[in-house]
């Protein structure tokens, strides 16, 4: 790929390995794992390793070098821990605007909303979701990650009950929601010692939400709508009232705002990645649920649709919190597999290794299929087998990373390569037939393969939940087979 | 120890504006009778100065737009899109009217799959009385898709582009392992445009443009980088897409081209509309919505042409569009109060 500078390229692609190298006590001494003080260096600068795992440099003589190195490898975006204790949820830690300029860390965290003039049946059950919440992907678990308490009542009994409730039924990290100060001071001296993000000063109340944030320890969100000037002086403001951690609301606006809520994410992001402004270099928080405030007559369904767009779009454009109302799985699905897909590592491809899965106890006349090493298309196809309980060879053929209908469209998956894959997996050595059960989906190629793997072609299903039938119809049962041998 | 401001301490906010050496070539889709075809309106995209939305440095100078897909043949279809398309499933000429009218479709794409050697085989010429039953039904630009067969594919494509010739159809796709040449050549005499498709690879986009560039003017060329399903390789196609763009603002003129999705691709992805446990349910909403969050990060990095499938998807899509272009009405002022509103 041409090297072409894409707008700036500041923060991370300006700090070299060199420049860090020069700091490290350059020892050599291999304890951090690393082959030299070179390699670590080049490590860090990537985020790979961190400052923590170099034993030289945590001496007292290396102080001086240490905090050098530490200001060196400060991030854009101020990562602020909410929470404690195993579920806490770290935010921001961001070192470029773009994905593609290194990676990014710290998933966007979704908190789910519960107020206090909800029902003790309506906040049991939504936090009862809320933790009930799991899908399987790729080998990870995506998951909800905290609950937002907000105070729709302004009563500080009322709130504070409503905090004692979520807390005592739940260890998700907390956000406790209101602009009244009072109110908010009632809610957190139920959960002093857990860190919830505080929520929210704004112009007129800062000075008593600085104190709150100062007197419990805990991050503080600046709210200043659509006014980024003064969400910056607010944050100067606060800053100098010694709050450290903060976390920035410009304002989520739908319809309309949409354009305008785009828009000032993305100047602050772009100010604090590319400008290196500080005071605007902290996590941001986006609030999809304001959909509902503009419901009119919308049907719920309609609302619900809109919010999960408005959280895509977020999460898209830089948020690293976002708030949302609705807790139903058709679009919290899409919502958390989003966020899974922004945040991989594009320095790393998903994919598994290529080479022969062998599920069951194959014998001579099992089935041969093969798929992508695209890590999703391979633990979809490894779980649907699994689930038929049949024994059968998977040939994983190096699509470098790309799923079957893609590989197949871009090349990636050719009849060459998978017969290439055959003759090294030495398959022809374990089973007796020369029949191989393609992917639906790269049906096109299965005069090419006949050709030049020499077997014979059956195209499968074009979705792997279809293989245990495509097996019982097209495959002879393999016990079947060896029963009347 | 530093004194505790007692008010607040005024700073002030420069908009980060940028400014680019690239410009994006602006494409026209589809010709007119005045302009030497047959269409009701032609449509104009590309011309970009700045990344997509960033409306605080450029307003898009064009709307992004949508082409509703249609097929030339029965295929199988997800359940949630089939419920909108079942009458008009064997049809072209009355799905792409369906299209158009009901679905308010920019653009619509006639799918050739029943060219495929694999398939039906039909031939270009069955092809072309397919084109001109959907050319007489709508009078929107279309786009003609190939079956992805490569030798087959530049035949269709060839008598398709000079029985229509002066129309400005764009032909999807044209690939590296087509005769380039004879694509280029044909798409240039007949007055047509090319979709360059690569996969997710920007050297082998800025490639197949090179070899193109010999035969087509830039202003004939839209691009598309492969478009994976949310949950499916999005992230590399997002990522692809974001790149170029930006590259392309920063004066590479090979990926200064407007670029096109094949957004339906979000319904690879078995969640978009296999029934799952009853938490995630109900897939008539789960599937549209696969396709639309599919849609949005590629809106956001860029792209000019969605070639879609859901009539929800499609519609919110360009509502949402539509808000990001009104600009910066603020109507929504009372929204600030969202903390204490109850729901």
């Amino acid at each position: 790929m041409t090297k072409k500078k894409v707008e700036g390229r500041a923060g991370i692609k300006e700090l070299s390995p060199i420049d860090v190298y020069k700091l490290l006590p350059k020892t050599n001494c291999k304890e951090c794992g690393e082959k030299n003080c070179i390699a670590f260096a080049t490590k860090l600068v990537s985020r790979e390793t961190s400052l923590e795992n170099c034993p030289p440099l945590l001496t007292e003589e290396q102080k001086k070098a240490y905090k050098q190195l530490m200001e060196l490898l400060k991030s854009a975006i101020k990562e602020v821990v909410i929470g404690v204790g195993e579920h806490a949820v770290k935010i921001g830690g961001k070192l470029v605007m773009y994905r593609h300029e290194l990676t990014y860390f710290n998933p966007t965290a979704i908190a789910i909303d519960v107020t206090d003039e909800m029902s003790e049946e309506e906040i049991f059950d939504r936090i009862k979701k809320v933790e009930q919440f799991k899908f399987g992907y790729i080998g990870q678990t995506l998951k909800l990650d905290m609950i937002s308490v907000r105070s729709t009542s302004s009563n500080p009994e009322k709130f504070k009950a409503t905090v004692r409730k979520v807390a005592e039924n739940s260890n998700l990290p907390l956000i406790l929601c209101s602009l009244n100060s009072n109110v908010l001071e009632a809610g957190l001296k139920v959960v002093s010692k857990c860190r919830p993000l505080l929520y929210a000063a704004t112009k007129q109340n800062w000075k008593e939400m600085a104190e709150l944030a100062l007197m419990h320890k805990c991050p503080l969100t600046v709210f200043a709508p659509n006014d980024l000037k003064l969400l910056k002086s607010l944050t100067k403001t606060l800053i100098e009232y010694g709050v450290e951690d903060l976390v920035l609301d410009p304002g989520t606006f739908p319809s309309d705002g949409l354009a305008n809520t785009l828009n000032n994410f993305t100047m602050i992001r772009r100010t604090a990645c590319k400008r290196g402004d500080e005071l605007l270099g902290f996590p941001l928080v986006g609030v999809p649920m304001v959909a509902w405030m503009e419901r009119g007559e919308a049907p719920e369904e309609i609302v619900k649709w809109r919010e999960a767009y408005l959280a895509a779009m977020l999460i898209v454009r830089f948020a690293d919190i976002i708030i949302m109302h609705n807790v139903d799985g058709w679009t919290l699905l899409p919502t958390v597999i989003l966020r899974q897909n922004i945040y991989t590592d594009p320095r790393k491809p998903v994919a598994v290794e290529p080479g022969l899965k062998v599920f069951g106890v194959p014998d001579e006349n099992s089935p041969v299929m093969f798929t992508a090493n695209f890590a999703l298309t391979y633990y979809t196809v490894a779980s649907d087998i699994q689930n038929a309980k049949v024994n059968a060879y998977l040939l994983v053929v190096d699509t470098e990373g790309i799923a079957v209908d893609s590989a197949v469209a871009g090349r990636k998956l050719t009849a060459e390569k998978v017969a290439d894959a055959i003759k090294a997996s030495r398959i022809e050595n374990r089973v007796k037939h020369r029949k191989l059960i393609i992917p639906g989906k790269a049906a096109r190629l299965s005069s090419e393969i006949e050709e030049s793997s020499g077997w014979q072609v059956l195209v499968g299903p074009k979705d792997s939940s279809d293989i245990p039938k495509f097996l019982q119809e097209k495959w002879q049962n393999p016990k079947h087979t060896s029963a009347t041998r | 120890m530093k004194i505790k401001p007692t008010k607040i301490v005024e700073e002030g906010f420069i908009s980060p504006v940028e400014t680019y050496p690239g410009k994006v070539v602006e494409v026209k889709l589809g010709s007119t009778k005045g302009e030497g075809g047959s269409r009701g309106r032609s449509v104009i995209i590309g011309g970009e100065t700045a990344p997509a939305f960033y409306s605080f440095e450029k307003r898009m100078p064009h709307s992004p737009i949508i082409a509703v897909d249609v097929f030339d043949m029965k295929i199988s279809l997800p359940r949630a899109v089939k419920m909108h398309v079942k009458d008009v499933l064997e049809d072209p000429a009355a799905w792409a009217k369906l299209a158009v009218e009901k679905f308010e479709a920019d653009l619509v794409t006639v799918h050739l799959i029943s060219i495929d050697p694999l398939i039906k085989d039909a031939s270009p010429k069955e092809a072309v009385e397919t084109v001109e039953e959907v050319a007489q039904a709508v009078d929107v630009p279309l786009i003609i898709g190939g079956c992805g067969d490569p030798v087959k594919d530049a035949n269709v494509f060839e008598a398709v582009a000079e029985t229509f010739a002066g129309e400005r159809f764009l032909f999807s796709s044209i690939t590296r392992d087509m005769d380039i040449e004879r694509c280029a050549s044909f798409i240039k005499k007949y007055g047509h445009v090319a979709l360059a498709f690569t996969p997710m690879d920007l050297n082998l986009a800025r490639e197949l443009n090179r070899i193109l560039y010999d035969f087509l003017p830039k202003e004939d060329i839209v691009i598309d980088l492969t478009t994976a399903a949310l949950g499916y390789g999005l992230d590399y196609a997002f990522t692809a897409m974001e790149r170029a763009r930006l590259e392309a603002l920063m004066g590479d003129p090979e990926l200064a081209h407007p670029m096109s999705s094949g957004t339906t691709n979000a319904w690879a992805a078995r969640e978009a509309w296999m029934e799952l446990t009853a938490e995630w349910e109900p897939r008539e909403l789960r599937g549209p919505l696969w396709e639309l969050t599919t849609a949005l990060p590629l809106l956001l990095a860029g792209v000019d042409l969605f070639m879609m499938m859901h009539p929800a998807a499609m519609k919110t899509l360009k509502n949402i569009i539509n808000q990001l272009l009104g600009g910066d009405l603020l109507k929504a002022r009372e929204l600030i109060e969202w903390v204490s509103t109850k729901i």
